[in-house]
């Protein structure tokens, strides 16, 4: 629905919540804009204030509805305060995507140079952050009997790229981990859904890759729309990984979901 | 009794003490555990619980002159709490405005009763708590500690963000100076915890993990929430506390309402988690000629030994001594021979109390079933 014309044009998401992680640049950003576009009640969660707030800003000025929490999700005490904030400006959540990542210093450096913290920061904010912020929204999801769960992996968690080891590692956990949610959320209303956006235009992407060709990459708007795509459709099955190629125009657009 | 010093190892494996007041004489007692509840219930009952997550209540600051207060916020004003549903929050309309108790120097670790009085305040006295600001405000007749307190930048829109950041920044959640330790905000919410509503944890509900709430279901119990703004459990000032609890705001959903309905009218058997849960099934019903109607709504409902519920039939509850209103209410629900043997066992037996502590099941017919070893479905 919606992805014929390109744009989600109905409004598919109208009265449902919904809280991305990393919501002030990138996929995070763009993903805020189709959400709330989609009719979306938001709160984008980001750990700058300024950058946030501009995200935010634009949505409201564009009609929508948007709220910030400034918070790290690695940060232990994080998950409990984001929830309670979040339920507290729009009601509980009914889709929690887990898009906030970290590469870890740039260049990226080959594992044999690759300091154990920054491994550790890789996981805490990739793997264990998202897990405690499902954790916190996943159970009410459950109580009410109903709700979607995103997270925003990459091809790193499942190719063995050069210098690519802690991003990778931590990417490849997250979906080891959405795959055993998915089967212990089963028959509880509750879905979860690995997605691969692709290479996208970010600033992400940029640290990673500093000469790519832009013209070659996806843009984050378009995947973003794929992604409300998925959240608002029935036909995808719960623990699905989902790999999004829709190229800088979406004009060869190419989409495979594997189980 | 003592009261729990710490969390248990584990949140879902605590002592639990069944009372069956169906039971012939003598019978109607027996010690077991959390872990063992889903052979309590039986097929067709429905387990009804708080889904209000835990405010940080307590926050520590000062006033204009800077002597120090500790504000603990009891109750809300205003319509903060109807988020959800209509396009335009209420968040944007509505000052975010609280009921809160005051408290003198130092911290939770002097028990309440021993704190020294808060400076004495007077209407539209200016507390700061970091970049927090708020107005006191229309002293109760109760206690001059009772006040209002209205956050500065309420009822702007753009704001909402803003105050509900510094309220999760500055605040803390309530502390007991019985505890060894201590809370962070995630270790004083349930698992299901969704609406910030509560002041204090609803802490009926804190064993209860995912694995006994979806065996219970497999075992064809059904669940249902409310919400329910759980008020402070004690003061230490005597005027308040014997007032308490305060009226409280609650919220039941339709299928909620629906689900209790469906349960009683096929013989099934309404257990509450938590006497905040009876205050808002109870209350609401009494509010409609004691039928449970769907909505929004305040309850000042107390629970006596004379009180006959409507609704609910069971209650599950932390473990209480034998003189603690919380263990009163239960009265509501057994005959004070059998609760008074309760209260020796769980005396004997050291039970721990409080919000971390043991827990209580008062049901009729909870052990009547056959002793199980196995999960069965039905």
């Amino acid at each position: 629905m919606g992805s014929t014309t390109g744009r989600v044009s109905e409004r598919v998401l109208e009265g449902q919540t919904a809280l991305v992680t990393g919501g002030s640049q990138g996929l995070g950003r763009a993903l805020g804009g189709a959400l709330a576009a989609a009719g979306a009640r938001l709160v984008l969660v980001a750990r700058h204030f300024e950058p946030l707030a501009t995200a935010v800003a634009e949505i409201r000025a564009a009609g929508g509805e948007a709220h910030a929490i400034v918070a790290d999700v690695a940060d232990k005490d994080a998950a409990a305060v984001i929830a309670g904030q979040a339920a507290a400006l729009v009601g509980p959540i009914d889709l929690l995507v887990n898009n906030a990542s970290t590469l870890g210093p740039v260049p990226l450096r080959l594992l044999l140079d690759t300091d154990c913290e920054d491994l550790e920061r890789a996981l805490a904010v990739n793997l264990v952050g998202a897990f405690r912020l499902t954790k916190a929204l996943a159970g009410p999801m459950v109580l009410r009997g109903a709700g979607t769960i995103v997270n925003v992996t990459s091809d790193a968690a499942t190719e063995a790229y050069e210098r690519w080891g802690a991003y990778g590692a931590s990417k490849a956990a997250l979906e080891q981990l959405g795959r055993v949610w998915a089967a212990e959320l089963a028959g509880t209303g509750v879905r979860l859904f690995t997605v691969d956006p692709g290479e996208m235009d970010t600033r992400m992407h940029a640290d990673a890759i500093p000469d790519a060709n832009r013209a070659e990459l996806s843009d984050p708007a378009r995947v973003a729309e794929r992604i409300v795509a998925l959240v608002a459709g029935g036909d995808t099955a719960s623990g699905a990984r989902v790999a999004i190629r829709v190229g800088p125009s979406g004009a060869n657009a190419a989409e495979a979901a594997t189980r | 009794m003592t009261p729990a010093r710490t969390y248990p190892e584990q949140r879902d494996d605590v002592r639990l003490l069944v009372i069956d007041p169906a039971a012939p004489d003598g019978t109607g007692l027996r010690e077991t555990r959390t872990p063992a509840l889903p052979d309590l219930l039986a097929p067709g009952d429905l387990l009804v619980v708080n889904d209000a997550a835990t405010l940080p209540a307590s926050l520590r600051g000062a006033d204009e002159n800077g002597r120090p207060v500790e504000v603990r916020l009891i109750a809300a004003r205003g319509g903060w709490r109807s988020e959800g549903g209509a396009s335009l929050s209420p968040l944007r309309s509505s000052p975010m405005r609280f009921a809160a108790v005051l408290f003198g120097a130092g911290d939770w670790h002097t028990r309440t009763e021993d704190r020294p009085p808060p400076p004495e305040l007077a209407d539209g006295a200016r507390l700061h708590f970091g970049a927090l600001r708020a107005t006191v405000g229309r002293h109760a007749t109760l206690s001059p500690r009772l006040v209002d307190l209205r956050f500065d930048g309420d009822g702007d829109a753009l704001d909402a963000d803003a105050l509900w950041s510094a309220l999760y920044k500055e605040g803390r959640p309530v502390q007991y100076a019985h505890l060894a330790h201590d809370l962070p905000l995630w270790a004083v919410q349930t698992v299901y915890a969704t609406r910030p509503w509560a002041f204090e944890m609803p802490s009926a509900g804190r064993p209860l993990s995912w694995e006994i709430l979806l065996a219970l279901r497999r075992r064809g119990v059904r669940w249902a929430s409310l919400t329910h703004a759980a008020g402070l459990s004690a003061t230490g000032d005597p005027a308040i506390d014997a007032a308490l609890p305060l009226p409280e705001a609650y919220e039941i959903p339709a299928a909620t309402a629906r689900a209790v309905a469906e349960t009683r009218a096929r013989g099934g058997r309404v257990v509450a988690v938590g006497t905040t849960v009876v205050r808002a099934l109870e209350g609401a019903a009494q509010q409609h000629g004691g039928v449970l109607r769907a909505g929004r709504g305040e309850t000042d409902l107390r629970i006596t030994p004379a009180f006959r519920p409507r609704v609910v039939d069971g209650i599950l509850s932390g473990a209480h001594a034998a003189h603690e209103s919380h263990f009163q209410l239960l009265a509501a629900f057994a005959g004070s021979d059998l609760l008074a043997a309760a209260a020796s066992h769980a005396e004997r037996a050291g039970f721990l109390t409080h919000e971390l502590g043991d827990s209580m099941l008062v049901l009729p017919g909870a052990l009547a079933l056959p002793h199980r070893t196995a999960t069965s479905a039905p």
